[in-house]
């Protein structure tokens, strides 16, 4: 390399280029080559050992519970010879990158997201049981993936406008504590309208929370960092203090939680209208959210300004839009989100309100707002995949696998998903390119 | 007249200078006058409730080696964080970093044929295990960002998990029996050798790791204020196209401080067996990663003010038992003073505002624009 070597024009890959150009210098083979020869070696040693070990059994995947519960017979043995041979097809073509091209990194996030199935095959295989009921988990993992998903999004309307928010976790765990809090006094938790109002109370915390941030953050343009740190701890502070000296006082120990609801004729689809179908109203209302920021976000002029303001804001307030405005209004709504989220921990899960209730859930909502890369839909899919995580940590019991009479710890299956998450972002995602405007504060064209 | 004139003038120059410097000073005075009217709000007395929480910190040598013994995993792990930032990194991984060491260093000092191995040999050995851990669960995050580009914030947290669930077995698994210790009735790793043990003070609490956690801010600060790669570092994190254009590989120096900040991690972690209680007990470090990530903002990344930022962290947290037994206040309000303190300290635009403090000339660090790098 000569000194006269121009540097990279400026653009929109800059550093998806540099990432590239400086893998060719550190080595000969290239990102996707690497998980490439991974696969190649999974789909190795499924072919050449596992397959024939596990050959001759019978296992069922049965969905639902009861004699007559569809039942899904298989040999462990083929099956993964099945899976074996994919891995080695989608290793081939990510090592052939220069030839597949885009073909490459499809297979890796197919092959990295088939994983799953393929480690409950031969879980099944290696266990001692020769069936299990697959219902229960799918629909847990959608259910609790429900507060990581309304978390995801209320980063993401955050974050769309230019704003990053790190204070997720201490919006969800405000609307939590607030709303339960509100539930045991006004409503000392038996239910009814009182529970109803405690769902809004949750969700205007949120929103008034989401309002420090932007005060904060956009008013005062202090570091977005800093304010969501702030918001977390003040939000651990404020609802501890408000369980010791109101809620345990008040003598609400386990109140009446949202009740369940059947949506009518759907629910009676079998194997998967009861799981999917019959639920608690936050868990519906995610979806509904969903479409909804999927259409506000794409699809209306506002949400255009959103996210014209999240990419360049002095562009934006050339053609007239207020970015500062445009900003208050999308924190604010994903504090409402976030809000929602508490109330399903508090208000619909538990019926309880405990210190540091959401345990984290608001950061891995970030994390999948990151891997699916600020992107609704994408970041759904990153949001069920964690709560497929929490669903394989409390349904382990199934799957007491052993190899060469040897127990696996459950806690090793447990850490799948997350390795698998490593692995896809790794392997085929890679960069991912926040809104432009994210994180700088934004000062006003004189 | 002239004479007058010209010292009223000094004055107000040494009043105008010494406002920036002030402004921190300021923020503590608001933060906790403000957490005063929240007690008086619940119907405390702020001043019996101030008093009782100073008294927990600094009311004895006990409380004053307790309040430092606390601090101390506090100073470790905000020095790693503060460190990544300054490579415009974000590691919210630190407590999984602080486990994996604790957990290198746990193991490492139960090997039955060292078990007689004077504390010259065992100490640094059990310190070095700690730092190998570390830097394996901070560089893996390191490796793959410089090498793929996936973001740090989602792996370290996934990190975190992983070493969770892989202590809780090493920690709990009885067949095969790997660290638990069975005479014990909660889960915990055995023992360590009397040689792996830091050295203490007196009867008091406090250990080496202090010290230890005093010689790293120096060290880092040398690293990052001295050395050619600290200045590469700070280039990287201040602006990575410009670093690049300087011929720096931002590569090598993200996994450089990533694998650095998490070995800072690692060895605290280590240290904390090691000084602390002689075995690990998982959940101990619960929380400590997003406590460190304020206090490494509290002192705006720099290795020194991490210091007094922990102790601070550490000491409100060691002195809140006394407030609740002594004012009858919840321990919880702690925490709304520390939201306080940093709001104010960290944000100092409000209190410059409010006290009408020009805005200073120094180069402030945006911590958030390293999101997309």
């Amino acid at each position: 390399m000569s000194a006269a070597t121009p540097p990279p024009q400026e653009d929109l890959r800059t550093a998806d280029r540099e990432a590239y150009v400086e893998s060719r210098r550190w080595g000969q083979l290239s990102r996707l080559q690497t998980i490439g020869v991974l696969f190649l070696f999974v789909g190795g040693v499924l072919v050449g050992r596992v397959a024939a070990a596990l050959s001759g059994q019978e296992a069922n995947f049965r969905f639902g519970v009861g004699g007559d519960a569809p039942t899904l017979t298989f040999d462990p043995g083929t099956v993964l010879l099945g899976f074996g041979v994919l891995y080695l097809l989608f290793g081939a073509v990510a090592v052939g990158e220069r030839w597949t091209r885009r073909w490459a990194s499809i297979g890796l996030i197919v092959g990295s997201f088939l994983v799953v199935p393929m480690v409950l095959v031969a879980a099944i295989g290696l266990s001692p049981k020769d069936s299990t009921n697959l219902v229960p988990i799918l629909t847990e993992s959608i259910r609790l993936g429900t507060p990581i998903a309304l978390g995801s999004l209320a980063g993401l309307w955050s974050e769309r406008s230019g704003v990053v928010n790190i204070g997720i976790e201490g919006m969800m765990l405000a609307g939590a504590g607030i709303g339960f809090t509100f539930y045991a006094v006004a409503g000392s938790g038996t239910g009814g309208f009182p529970l109803f109002l405690a769902v809004i109370v949750a969700v205007i915390t949120g929103g008034l929370m989401a309002l420090l941030h932007a005060w904060l953050s956009v008013t005062f343009r202090v570091d977005q960092i800093v304010s969501g740190v702030v918001i977390n701890l003040l939000a651990i502070g404020v609802t501890s203090f408000l369980r010791q000296q109101v809620i345990l006082p008040s003598g609400v120990q386990t109140a009446q939680k949202l009740p369940v609801i059947d949506l009518p004729l759907l629910h009676r689809i079998p194997i998967i209208g009861d799981g999917l179908f019959s639920g608690r109203p936050i868990y519906f209302l995610m979806f509904v959210i969903f479409i909804a920021t999927h259409l506000l976000l794409f699809r209306t002029r506002w949400g255009l300004r959103v996210r014209s303001v999240g990419e360049n804001p002095h562009a934006a307030e050339t053609l007239g839009i207020d970015p500062i405005r445009i900003r208050y209004q999308a924190v604010v709504l994903g504090g409402l989100i976030a809000g929602l989220a508490g109330a399903w921990f508090s208000l619909e899960t538990v019926g309880s309100f405990d210190d540091l209730m959401t345990n984290g859930k608001g950061f891995i909502a970030l994390a999948a707002l990151i891997f699916g890369k600020w992107r609704p839909w994408s970041a759904f899919g990153g949001a069920m995949l964690f709560g497929f995580a929490d669903a394989l940590q409390t349904r382990i019991q199934f799957l007491d696998v052993t190899v060469a009479n040897f127990p696996v710890p459950s806690q090793f299956l447990q850490t799948l998903p997350f390795v698998v998450t490593i692995v896809v972002l790794a392997g085929a995602i890679g960069h991912a390119q926040p809104p432009a405007a994210d994180g700088v504060p934004y000062e006003r064209s004189r | 007249m002239s004479e007058e004139r010209r010292s009223a003038k000094d004055a107000v120059d040494l009043y105008l200078r010494l406002q920036p410097v002030m402004v921190p000073v300021y923020a503590l005075v608001v933060a906790f006058v403000l957490a005063g009217l929240v007690m008086w709000g619940t119907g405390a007395n702020p001043f019996v409730a101030y008093a009782a929480l100073f008294r927990g910190m600094f009311g004895s040598v006990d409380n004053i080696a307790g309040a430092l013994e606390r601090s101390t995993p506090f100073i470790g792990a905000s020095l790693a964080v503060a460190l990544a930032f300054r490579a415009g990194l974000f590691n919210i991984g630190a407590e999984g970093q602080l486990l994996v060491g604790a957990l290198a260093g746990a193991w490492v000092g139960t090997w039955s044929f060292l078990a007689g191995v004077p504390a010259v040999i065992g100490v640094p050995l059990i310190l070095l295990a700690g730092v190998v851990g570390g830097l394996l669960w901070g560089g893996i995050p390191g490796l793959l960002k410089a090498k793929t580009g996936a973001h740090e914030v989602i792996v370290t947290i996934m990190m975190n998990s992983i070493a969770l669930r892989i202590t809780e077995w090493l920690v709990s698994s009885r067949e095969p029996l790997l660290l638990l210790d069975t005479s014990s009735s909660v889960p915990r790793t055995a023992p360590i050798a009397d040689g792996f043990r830091l050295f203490g003070f007196g009867d008091t609490v406090l250990h080496g790791g202090t010290v230890l956690a005093l010689l790293l801010c120096a060290l880092a600060w040398f690293t990052m204020e001295r050395t050619t790669t600290g200045f590469e570092i700070n280039a990287v994190g201040l602006n990575p196209h410009a670093a690049t254009y300087a011929g720096i590989s931002k590569n090598r120096i993200v996994i450089l401080a990533m694998g650095a900040s998490g070995a800072l991690a690692g060895i605290t972690g280590a240290a904390e067996v090691s000084g602390g209680d002689g075995f690990l007990l998982p959940g101990v470090f619960a929380n400590i990663g997003f406590d460190s990530i304020a206090i490494a903002l509290l002192a705006r990344a720099n290795p020194f003010a991490v210091i007094p930022a922990a102790l601070l962290w550490g000491s409100l947290l060691a002195g809140a038992p006394t407030m609740q037994a002594q004012a009858g206040l919840s321990i919880d309000l702690v925490r709304i003073i520390q939201a306080l303190v940093l709001l104010f300290v960290a944000a100092d635009a409000i209190v410059r505002w409010l006290f009408r403090v020009p805005e200073g000339g120094d180069g402030r660090r945006a911590f958030a624009s390293g999101w997309g790098a």
